[in-house]
């Protein structure tokens, strides 16, 4: 075979061994998946365009991202490419929530 | 809907590389397998990827490959096979078909 393979599509790499051990999910976590399946809801969103935005994350980025960072991130994509957020709301609201964070945790 | 291929046709995943989103995974492009099963028909993932939901639908085939010829190095029983979801536009005859 020949031609370039994208990072995702890994099927017969040497990928070490599988953590079958099960765990709990995050809030957050949890989180996302609700913010998907309303996506869905409103027919904003297929999976096949979170896989594909999933994988356009590239080397990198894709491998040092955990498995809802990565939803969170292509749900993201979408909806900016989807023009149903822009980029300064995104940045003023993550920006809001970080302060309200630090707020939260001063003693 | 036609359907081109049958239950125990030969066909060769065509060998090709595209740019995008891509569900045919690449450890058996360029490699041959038969029919297993023809799973219906579905919307194109490659187009379903970029926003267009009223695609056609396309055949959904269940091919069925040696796991020896997909791994050279592969130490399992002589029979052991590996079946994959492929749509049919990467499908091709391939040589001991009926097409």
């Amino acid at each position: 075979m020949s031609g370039p393979r994208r990072v995702h599509d890994m099927g017969g790499l040497a990928a070490g061994p599988v953590d079958r051990l099960d765990h709990a999910h995050e809030p957050w976590e949890k989180r996302v998946d609700a913010i998907r399946m309303l996506c869905g809801k409103r027919n904003l969103l297929r999976t096949d365009e979170m896989r594909r935005n999933i994988e356009d994350l590239g080397p990198g980025v894709y491998d040092a991202l955990s498995y809802y960072e990565r939803w969170c991130a292509s749900i993201t994509n979408v909806l900016l490419q989807k023009n149903v957020i822009t980029v300064d709301e995104l940045g003023r609201k993550m920006a809001e929530v970080e302060q309200r964070w630090t707020e939260a945790r001063k003693p | 809907m036609k359907i081109r291929f049958a239950v125990g046709d030969a066909v060769r995943v065509r060998r090709a590389f595209p740019p995008g989103h891509v569900r045919t995974p690449y450890f058996i492009r360029g490699r041959s397998g038969v029919v297993d099963e023809i799973a219906g028909a579905y919307h194109n993932p490659e187009e379903l990827a970029y926003g267009r939901y009223d695609c056609a639908t396309l055949p959904l085939y269940r091919v069925r490959f040696s796991q020896a010829d997909l791994w050279s190095d592969y130490d399992g029983p002589v029979g052991d096979t590996a079946i994959v979801d492929i749509y049919e536009h990467w499908l091709e005859p391939a040589e001991g078909g009926h097409q």
